[in-house]
């Protein structure tokens, strides 16, 4: 191409846009676009430009315009905006608060740059955090800096990772690993495919620094098989970095050396567990172990292991380039910087979000979110997936950050937010959660493996009306023991949804005992015949 | 000073647990001076009494007429002992519970018949679909597993009873046996 | 040398090796703490909950089997809360599958009927699974009943750490988990089972039984032969 570039057309090609077709529309649209003759035009493969329930989606730049639901004989329209954008011309969206209330680090290359292209990458700034680290930092200023940052597991559980980092580096073993969970499993929750579709080679550069960091050379990707894509783009980001020295041997033309595999899950919500996940990575059932030992004393096979999510890895090379105090800046004094959430559920604007810790529920849900859809009442926000609880509608201003969402009986987890309105019935959530649980326990211990279809058969007897208030003490009773007495987090936070239910929609459990009624009418005893 | 009023009932049970009640032997004949017997597989008496102040139920609740049984049993009686395994936990009659009652009767009364081949529908009470404990349909005061328990659990539970204690057998009864 | 932990169980004062377990210290204590998964001479897996005891106030359960001694621990083996969990426990294993203790094999020769009775539960009040679940008997000599099996796992570590063949594994997830051979084919076309029978011996309950025996002759593991076995091994035949 010569000349300056003018104008572009950023098609989304993640998951969800693709699904609806945005691999024709890219198409459709290149070949329109060439036909008409703009030299300083370029039609661009992006990853995820955030409102996924609207795809597929086009962003003109640098106008900003965004064309929801566009169809490939639509994007003659398309030529014309590209045809009028000027660098001068003011951003223009009909949805400038979605994007104009974000933050972005994780996702700040996302719907941006090519996926595929490691130039891309490149030119935008990555792999300089791997440069300076290997260059110019000890690990020990490397770990320094995470931990400036106040960076916390994303995962879901909120472990300060520069601790974490610290206790791998301080371990010895004959070799360590660092693994990244992209297991990512929760109901409604999609954050970690969209990173790792839209910008790969960032959780690789972040995997690769945490490497030189703690000493560790080989490197694992532990992502679902139910994500084809994000697997495809990782191998592929991970065969571009090989070629290009920034994974293998000499990394960057310095002595180190870190590479990295992916591994495949086979379809088990468990093994998001980081002992399952270790199991599976090794080959063995994924089924977690009683801890201690720690991965961090004794993982995989044995040997000193690092295990952060993806969103984790993905923030560190920021960290390293911008410094850790300047992620320290945003957020809140104990959660620090920004937390990506996949919005979903009775919302008018669903897809992928990332915001500042600290901000409440009620700006990313109207704000953000656009509101409830059909202008309806907003009853209950879920958060944290099938570990996390249902947060009503009195608690909206409670701030997003790890120890709030734990307060009020949810948790962080890894940033699943379905917004529910007053056509849910909330024993239907817990029952649909409970369900969930009971098909992805593992079946080892006791608690969760009978516990969990307990819980749901007695939830299902409230549901169709059978239920007693005896049956009611009996679900607390037993949500009681399964919390406490589980191996693994799963069955320990496995009655979640039902004891933040209990708690807050206990006027519905009691309808359906009581009056035999579903307020929502939702449950199957709303369809009962009432005996005169 | 009045008697208290006792009964036992059999449900769906093999009447073991009778049997085993019958092996108090000579206890039986204290048991009779110290409580009226009311109503019992054991005596002529056809309907169930009200006023009753302690009754074992054996047997889980399988049929139609069994459920209709216990709820009357449940008003009229003041303590109400699930007594034996198949009251405590449908044990031998809840093994059917897996197979479903069509399967059932179908293997009982078309596959290995020979002679009259058909589900009979007049005389013999209708099956629910599952055996229950009796504590699944109505409240139990006192639990005495064991198939059966034995005479000395029985003698030691009615010898609470009868004086208006609540019994504690729980770390002597076992499930079987 | 070894490193010397003094710690309570229950308010008494113990002394321990470094390494050794809760569960071990409290049993050479004379402290009884009910477990079925666990057996001496294989590994620890902490599934069957039933050891949990709490450490400090802190509230947080572990599993006694696989919690290592450390200095001035303070350990609650015994509490009414405890007994609680170790009770619903029990009720769940009752309900998940079709235990009768009467018409079983191992009737009186059954850990979970001996600690249901020890743990006083009299009755189940959960709900029960009924599930439909098959028996093996394609072994010449032994057969499996999955009516009874309580996923303790301790037939797959002792055919893997101790027999050395592996016949045994898990298969299967949640509710749906079974123990099964070679890959969930019959029992009696086995090409790795050696027939040795030690799973037989271990099995808690009445899920792994001999053929050919009546109840009354169904004993199990009177003596227990694992702690001799390894010894066997770890240090060669004398001379």
């Amino acid at each position: 191409m010569t000349g300056v570039l003018r104008a572009t057309a950023q098609v989304c090609q993640a998951a969800s846009c693709l699904a609806v077709g945005s691999e024709q529309v890219l198409q459709a649209l290149a070949g329109r676009v060439e036909r008409s003759g703009l030299a300083d035009v370029v039609v661009k493969r992006v990853g995820c430009l955030g409102l996924c329930a609207a795809g597929p989606l086009v962003r003109i730049g640098p106008t900003g315009a965004l064309f929801e639901r566009v169809s490939p004989e639509g994007t003659g329209g398309l030529v014309a905006a590209l045809r009028d954008a000027t660098s001068t011309a003011t951003p223009v969206s009909p949805l400038a608060p979605f994007f104009a209330r974000q933050v972005r680090v994780v996702t700040e290359n996302s719907g941006r740059i090519d996926p595929e292209n490691l130039n891309d990458y490149v030119a935008s700034g990555g792999y300089q955090a791997l440069r300076t680290a290997l260059t110019s930092m000890t690990p020990a200023e490397v770990i320094e800096q995470v931990r400036r940052s106040g960076l916390r597991g994303r995962g879901g559980a909120g472990y300060p990772t520069g601790l974490k980092w610290l206790t791998v580096a301080k371990s010895t073993g004959e070799g360590k690993y660092v693994i990244c969970n992209a297991d990512e499993g929760d109901p409604g929750a999609f954050m970690d495919r969209c990173v790792l579709e839209s910008d790969p080679h960032r959780v690789l550069e972040g995997m690769a620094i945490a490497g030189y960091a703690v000493g560790a050379s080989k490197g694992y990707v532990y992502c679902r098989a139910e994500y084809p894509l994000a697997v495809a783009r990782l191998r592929t980001a991970i065969r571009q970095a090989r070629q290009a020295g920034l994974l293998g041997v000499d990394l960057a033309e310095t002595p180190c050396g870190f590479d990295i595999e992916v591994r495949l899950g086979a379809g088990a919500f468990v093994c998001g567990e980081e002992t399952a996940l270790i199991a599976s990575v090794e080959g063995k059932r994924g089924t977690p172990r009683p801890r201690p030992p720690y991965p961090a004393a004794a993982g995989l096979w044995g040997q000193p292991t690092l295990i952060n999510n993806v969103e984790t890895f993905a923030n560190v090379p920021t960290i390293i380039r911008r410094g850790g105090e300047w992620l320290a800046r945003m957020g809140t004094e104990k959660s620090r910087g920004t937390k990506v959430f996949a919005l979903a559920g009775r919302v008018v604007n669903v897809g992928l979000v990332e915001v500042p810790m600290g901000i409440s529920l009620r700006e990313v849900v109207y704000d953000i979110g656009g509101g409830v859809v059909d202008g309806r009442s907003l009853k209950a926000v879920q958060t944290g997936g099938a570990s996390g609880g249902c947060i009503p509608a009195e608690y909206l201003d409670v701030p997003l950050d790890y120890e709030s969402l734990t307060a009020i009986g949810s948790m962080m987890g890894s940033g699943g937010m379905i917004v529910m309105d007053d056509t849910v019935c909330m024993v239907d959530v817990a029952r649909y959660f409970m369900d969930f649980c009971r098909e992805e326990s593992c079946g080892k211990c006791v608690p969760c493996r009978v516990g969990t279809t307990q819980l749901h058969m007695l939830l299902t007897r409230i549901a169709d009306g059978d239920a007693t208030l005896t049956d009611l003490a009996r679900l607390q009773r037993l949500c009681g023991t399964v919390q406490r007495t589980s191996l693994c987090g799963l069955g320990q936070a496995a009655p979640n949804p039902v004891v933040s239910t209990l708690r807050y929609f206990r006027d519905e459990y009691l309808a359906h005992i009581e009056d035999r009624t579903c307020p929502a009418g939702v449950c199957p005893v709303a369809q009962r015949k009432v005996v005169p | 000073m009045t008697r208290p009023r006792l009964a036992t009932v059999w449900l769906d049970g093999c009447s073991g647990c009778h049997m085993s009640f019958l092996d108090l032997d000579e206890r039986l004949i204290e048991i009779g001076e110290r409580a009226d017997l009311v109503y019992s597989p054991l005596v002529d008496v056809k309907a169930y009494p009200a006023g009753v102040d302690v009754c074992l139920v054996e047997g889980a609740v399988a049929s139609e007429e069994d459920l209709t049984k216990i709820r009357v049993i449940r008003e009229r009686t003041r303590v109400l002992v699930s007594f034996g395994d198949c009251a405590v936990t449908s044990n031998v009659p809840g093994m059917r519970n897996s197979i479903g009652v069509g399967p059932l009767l179908e293997r009982a009364y078309l596959d290995n018949a020979t002679l009259n081949q058909q589900v009979p529908s007049e005389v013999v009470p209708k099956l629910l679909p599952k055996a229950m404990p009796v504590h699944a349909v109505v409240d139990v005061d006192v639990f005495l597993p064991g198939c059966p328990p034995s005479a000395d659990l029985i003698y030691a539970a009615l010898d609470d009873l009868l004086a208006g204690r609540r019994p504690d057998l729980s770390r002597r009864a076992r499930f079987g046996s | 040398m070894t490193t010397v932990h003094t710690l309570t169980i229950d308010g008494a004062e113990v002394a321990a090796a470094d390494g050794q377990t809760v569960l071990e210290v409290a049993r050479e204590h004379g402290i009884d703490i009910p477990t079925l998964c666990h057996l001496e001479g294989l590994s620890d897996v902490g599934a069957c909950r039933l050891c949990l005891v709490e450490v400090g106030g802190s509230g947080k359960l572990v599993a006694a089997c696989v919690t290592r001694v450390e200095e001035g621990m303070e350990v609650t083996a015994h509490s009414e809360l405890l007994a609680e969990h170790r009770r619903t426990i029990v009720e769940m294993l009752f309900l998940e599958r079709n235990h009768i203790c009467s018409v079983c094999v191992a009737n009186n020769h059954c850990k979970l009927q001996d600690i249901a009775q020890d743990l006083g539960v009299d009755h189940l009040d959960l709900p029960a699974v009924n599930p439909d679940v098959g028996v093996d008997a394609s072994h010449a000599l032994f057969a499996v009943d999955h009516n009874r099996c309580i996923m303790c796992t301790r037939c797959v570590r002792v055919c893997d750490e101790i027999e050395g063949a592996h016949t045994w594994d898990v298969m299967g997830r949640g509710l749906a988990a079974r123990v099964v051979t070679d890959l969930g084919t019959p029992w009696g076309t086995s090409p790795t089972c050696t027939s040795c029978g030690k799973c037989v011996q271990v099995c808690p309950t009445g899920a792994l039984f001999e053929k050919g025996r009546s109840v009354a002759e169904g004993a199990k593991h009177r003596r227990p032969f694992l702690p001799h076995l390894r010894l066997i091994r770890d240090e060669g035949p004398r001379s």
